[in-house]
């Protein structure tokens, strides 16, 4: 029988880690850090990508050892040898990743590498008994015990993760950017075993770069910057601006910057667009000048939509027509009708992250660097430092890898793919995904100066899950819901609320 | 900065260091100028194929049918100047222009019926060897001595202005040909992007299936003037001959920097490793070491330079 409860100890934090520095050769990724958890608490985590958070898990989880300081655990000196030494102390991680072992069922995963049993031969009963235990305390009709896991939704799959972390009995659980991928519903009943979970003592650390969803649900914030604390032990409902203010160091003026724009011609125009599964009928038009943005749950198609455009997947009815040209069309044919097209996962088809910054930037229009099909580094390092100076890209020079930038970086890359192609049509997919405040800013700056460009105004198409994002930057929002596109608003016309009313298909 | 110079010349490096090692351990029958030569030639064969491996490499694929190719060329050669009494050119090239189609094939499998090039290629292997022994009739095609003898034979004194065979020359212009198409041209550079990120490389609008396809026509065409090369050497046309000759050629590639998962890779890196591979098998040689220690040597070469070169990486 594993028992989660842990005794009332107010007064003793869950965790306390003291003055922790680490650094990596001349790199100083954490300078005198201190953290105090306490337990039935949700503590946030926030800061910019770069700014420590995830060595000051690595340390807390074991994978990495600290060069000074010192940690307790419930008031004992807490030393882990390796990761699987500070699992057994009660430290559960749930990364973005996931890592669950796919083919084997739910209660398989639950008691892996715990599988009580006699002499090697597993006590089916007893495995049963704790998987019920642990499904118990969230009730999702699709984790069964028997389903294999890779049946299962992300949602699901990172449920199934927490309960694993219960069965081994943990104390303090992080978790970290756990509702990139969810819909606001698995989001919310992730939060509602958050709130179970606090009332059974456990501490949570909980890492995220959505500022709402840490004043919704974390009792204190600790900020950090540049691998030093900016603010300890902030409440929980401190505003966004001051978050924001101790995450960069300064307070960001604007964040959605919107200059007057100029709606200029008709750049493209869908009627009844139907792909494979999705979208199943989809109109909208795009005049250069516009910022149009395509709300949604994640799964209604909004990605599919702008592939179908692009020609990455297949078109199955309607008809698209872009300037001059109509018809569905290959992304070859696409790039040389002036469309360009930034996909939401970087690290899977965004970007070759072996190459380097030039080699991506340029990558759409090689034929355009010699004659004769040949390709000319020098004049690929031309063009890139321009955009590397222009977009602020931190890097060594345009020949460093894209694998050794920082996300934001690598966002700005990948736009600027389309900036070096000189597109009219921006297809943008999750642009500001999963980037850190500072880069998200600069991204859409540089997406109002695209729309209001007075010789050459673009057409923007912006597909996000963070309304906030949309509501800020665009000029008219529509709602994607189960592959259908709604009507197109005028975003001082709506609000959040009839959007995700919308978007669940609420109408 | 030492480390920068290690990373840009650490094969090369490695390649003096093991040359000098057999130039001290070896008879001095080694370190001749002569042996040099040698080794230059007996390097063509498996280099020239490596050169095609390496666009199939970086690319992310593997070929394994290129042993079984230098056989079929090598026959057709025969065959063309035995049985049909062509001229020596038109032989060779008749034998290159078959060979390449093989590659022709295997690229149309690969990209319409999307099976994995292992096993296309594995597939390819055994097909082809077949087709080369059914058309020897299970045995060595003899072919009148022609020119085509000469290409890898040493130099003979009256032609020493050459300084190397003609094989070698073709190898090195080859050599320098390919490393600037890797480098330098909208193919090279489709080839490194379709092997780092298949996916980026289409959403940036390359022809994917068009560049894979003629990357295993270029195997197979370098594999079909390996082929020219051996028939060179044995001066006849042997079905059975160059068998596991595509391991050396990949052997070669990966000890020469190229990664199995795709997108990096150079032509002087697989030159180099096919250097390599020759030196210790020629010092072993004439240090009187049987064959069955030249091979423990070569594979403990190939596991310690791919550690060595995941390890650097590490660092960084």
């Amino acid at each position: 029988m594993v028992s989660y409860k842990v005794k009332s100890m107010d007064d003793i934090p869950a965790l306390q880690m003291r003055q922790i520095t680490k650094s990596f050769g001349a790199t100083v990724a954490l300078n005198d850090v201190s953290l105090t958890v306490r337990p039935g608490t949700v503590h946030a985590l926030v800061g910019e990508n770069g700014a420590g958070k995830s060595t000051l898990m690595k340390i807390l989880s074991g994978v990495l050892k600290p060069d000074m300081g010192t940690m307790e655990l419930f008031g004992k000196s807490y030393i882990p040898k390796n990761p699987i030494a500070a699992r057994k102390l009660g430290i559960a991680m749930i990364y973005q990743e996931l890592s669950l072992a796919g083919d084997l069922t739910v209660e398989e995963n639950l008691t892996l590498g715990i599988e009580p049993n006699v002499m090697g031969i597993l006590k089916v009963k007893k495995i049963r008994q704790m998987a019920f235990e642990a499904l118990n305390i969230f009730n999702h009709p699709e984790i069964q015990p028997q389903v294999k896991v890779n049946k299962l939704s992300i949602a699901a799959c990172q449920l199934v993760e927490i309960a694993r972390a219960l069965v081994i009995g943990c104390k303090i659980l992080v978790l970290d950017e756990p509702t990139s991928s969810l819909t606001a519903g698995d989001t919310e009943k992730l939060f509602e075993l958050i709130a179970n979970l606090k009332k059974k003592g456990i501490a949570i650390i909980y890492i995220s770069h959505f500022l709402e969803e840490v004043r919704k649900i974390a009792d204190e914030v600790t900020v950090l910057r540049d691998g030093t604390i900016a603010v300890s032990n902030l409440p929980g409902n401190s505003s966004d601006e001051e978050l924001i203010k101790h995450m960069v160091g300064r307070k960001i003026e604007q964040l959605y910057p919107h200059s007057p724009r100029q709606r200029d011609k008709l750049q493209l125009e869908i009627e009844n667009l139907a792909g494979t599964k999705k979208p199943l009928n989809a109109s909208l038009k795009l005049y250069t000048g516009q910022v149009l943005g395509i709300a949604g749950l994640v799964g209604a198609g909004r990605s599919e939509f702008l592939r179908c455009i692009f020609g990455l997947e297949k078109v199955k009815a309607g008809s698209i027509k872009v300037g001059v040209y109509t018809g569905p069309a290959s992304p070859l044919r696409r790039w040389n009708q002036g469309i360009g097209f930034l996909s939401e996962n970087r690290k899977q088809e965004g970007l070759a992250f072996s190459m380097t910054i030039a080699e991506n930037i340029t990558m759409s229009k090689l034929h355009s660097f010699g004659r004769f099909g040949t390709v000319w580094p020098s004049n690929q390092n031309k063009n890139t430092n321009r955009w590397i100076g222009k977009l602020g890209i931190k890097c060594r020079s345009p020949l460093q890898r894209i694998d050794e930038l920082s996300g934001g970086n690598q966002q700005k890359v990948a736009l600027a793919r389309l900036l070096e192609h000189d597109v009219d049509v921006l297809l943008l997919d999750e642009p500001t995904r999963g980037i850190d405040v500072a880069a998200k800013a600069a991204i859409y700056k540089i997406i109002d100066e695209l729309a209001c460009d007075k010789q050459n105004p673009k057409a923007i198409l912006v597909v996000s899950s963070y309304l906030p994002e949309l509501m800020g930057i665009c000029d008219n929002v529509a709602v994607m819901c189960k592959g259908r596109l709604g009507l197109i608003h005028n975003v001082s016309e709506i609000n959040e609320h009839k959007l995700m009313q919308e978007a669940i298909g609420n109408v | 900065m030492i480390s920068k110079w290690l990373n840009r010349f650490g094969l090369l490096i490695a390649l003096l260091a093991i040359y000098l090692l057999f130039v001290f351990i070896a008879p001095s029958s080694f370190s001749t100028l002569r042996n040099l030569e040698t080794i230059a030639r007996q390097t063509v064969i498996v280099g020239i194929a490596a050169i095609g491996m390496t666009f199939v490499i970086i690319s992310g694929g593997i070929d394994l049918s290129v042993g079984s190719i230098v056989a079929f060329s090598s026959v057709l050669v025969a065959y063309f100047l035995n049985n049909k009494q062509f001229a020596p050119f038109p032989s060779a090239v008749s034998a290159v222009v078959i060979g390449s189609s093989i590659g022709l094939l295997s690229g149309i499998l690969i990209t319409r019926l999307k099976v994995v090039p292992f096993i296309v290629t594995l597939g390819m292997m055994l097909l082809c060897r077949g087709v080369a022994k059914g058309l020897a009739g299970e045995q060595k095609i003899n072919a009148p001595y022609t020119w085509l003898n000469e290409i890898l034979a040493s130099l003979p004194p009256e032609r020493s202005w050459q300084i190397l065979s003609p094989g070698v020359w073709i190898f090195i212009l080859l050599v320098l040909a390919f490393a600037f198409v890797l480098r330098f041209t909208v193919f090279g550079r489709a080839t490194v992007a379709i092997g780092s990120n298949e996916q980026t490389a289409r959403l940036c609008g390359i022809a994917v299936e068009r560049t894979k396809v003629t990357i295993y026509v270029f195997s197979a065409l370098f594999a079909s003037i390996s082929g020219v090369m051996q028939f060179s050497r044995l001066t006849v046309g042997d079905p059975t001959v160059a068998v596991g000759l595509e391991l050396d050629a990949i052997a070669a590639v990966v000890i020469g920097g190229a990664s199995l998962s795709g997108g990096q890779g150079t032509i002087f890196g697989s030159l180099i490793g096919a250097l390599i591979m020759t030196i210790i098998r020629s010092g072993c040689t004439q240090m009187g070491l049987e064959n069955w220690i030249q091979e423990i040597v070569t594979g403990a070469i190939i596991i310690i330079a791919v550690a060595l070169d995941r390890l650097r990486h590490r660092k960084i």
